[in-house]
């Protein structure tokens, strides 16, 4: 056998293994980690987006399907579950500013809710999509797992809301500094409840790397509006739209 | 450690299996973070030196994992990209209301929150 067909064979093997998936996914994490520190911590240059692209870069090239780099990185993907359930701890350590500003979360929350609802609404209506990729398109506010199902529960299709709701994330949390900058708002609380609201999972992940509060208002948000989304949804739908 | 990411595993399986019993929309992780925030708030009563060691290790893995989330959404987000071409020829204009959407829900939720956060604290002034 000669050395390159053996080569060949390691990288068939390669592919089929968790270690390789895993290496190359923090791998390319880093990568964006270290683009993002080395721009001054740009939002625009958001870690998350730098690697998916690496990743997909490599995919693509090497004509790889996403099942079988998602079986070798799902032990990642996994983790989010526990993660999800450890952001009760920041939240808890904050309890008392929680109280405090009980009644302004509770108002945000219900209206924010359904101004993320409308504006998608209405903004798919004027850009002339069809019906069921509306339907698809308007829980994209709220964590996937979430917005999945309330997509399926109101005859959407799933996968795509799936592609909405990340994409969502990853353009919240690029975009929500400059914009909360923009219209000065510079209550930490306010500034991350907002993130949550409006980008879940992605948006709260880069509020907490970057102000303490910010994150655990934006974690808190993206429990409580996954929560008030998949009850209002349907009530939209069936008395208003 | 290990405790600590049982006590983690165990308040998600407990979420996952009340979301599966009560067929819920909201997954099974979401309701272990509520239901380990009530335990947690339970607990603050109890000043036993166990359950205190436990609850500081619970919170150490907690920061670890944490800073850490954004990595976790590495490998979904592949996956949007690998399947984009399921929007067809709708990519520019979802991309559309994406973008415009994202940008005026976060700038109307931040402005209403700061605005009732101020009157709020007038008040109680």
């Amino acid at each position: 056998m000669t050395n390159l067909e053996n080569l060949y064979e390691i990288w068939v093997y390669l592919q089929t293994e968790p270690l390789f998936w895993l290496t190359i996914t923090i791998g390319a994490y880093l990568i964006g980690d270290f683009l993002y520190k080395k721009s001054n911590i740009n939002p625009l240059v958001n870690p998350v987006a730098i690697s998916i692209l690496i990743i997909s870069g490599i995919l693509i090239f090497f004509n790889i399907d996403y099942e079988r780099y998602f079986n070798g990185a799902k032990f990642i993907h996994f983790l989010l579950g526990p993660a999800t359930v450890a952001l009760a701890i920041p939240i808890y350590n904050q309890i008392k500013l929680v109280k405090k500003e009980a009644l302004s979360i509770t108002i945000t929350l219900i209206i924010g809710s359904l101004f993320a609802i409308f504006i998608t609404y209405y903004l798919a209506k004027i850009f002339k999509l069809d019906d069921q990729l509306i339907l698809s398109m308007l829980p994209r506010s709220v964590t996937a797992p979430i917005s999945m199902g309330i997509s399926e529960l109101i005859n959407g299709i799933p996968s795509i809301t799936a592609i909405i709701t990340i994409t969502t994330g990853i353009v919240g949390a690029s975009l929500a500094t400059f914009v909360l900058d923009f219209i000065k708002v510079r209550d930490m609380t306010a500034r991350g409840f907002a993130i949550g609201l409006s980008s879940h999972g992605i948006g709260t992940a880069r509020a907490m790397s970057r102000n303490k509060t910010a994150g655990i208002f934006s974690a808190l948000a993206l429990a409580l509006s996954g929560v008030v989304v998949s009850i209002i949804i349907p009530i939209i739908i069936k008395f208003i739209l | 450690m290990l405790r600590a990411f049982f006590v983690i595993l165990l308040f998600q399986l407990f979420g996952e299996i009340i979301q599966k019993y009560f067929l819920l929309i909201i997954p099974g992780p979401v309701i272990g973070l509520i239901l380990l925030l009530f335990t947690l708030i339970f607990l603050k009563k109890i000043k036993s030196k166990k359950i205190l060691n436990l609850k500081k290790s619970v919170v150490n893995l907690s920061n670890a994992i944490t800073s850490y989330l954004s990595l976790l959404f590495v490998p979904i987000g592949v996956g949007v990209v690998m399947h984009v071409s399921y929007l067809e020829q709708n990519l520019f204009q979802v991309l559309g209301v994406i973008i415009i959407g994202t940008i005026i829900t976060i700038a109307l939720s931040a402005k209403l929150m700061e605005i009732l956060n101020k009157i709020i604290q007038k008040k109680n002034d």
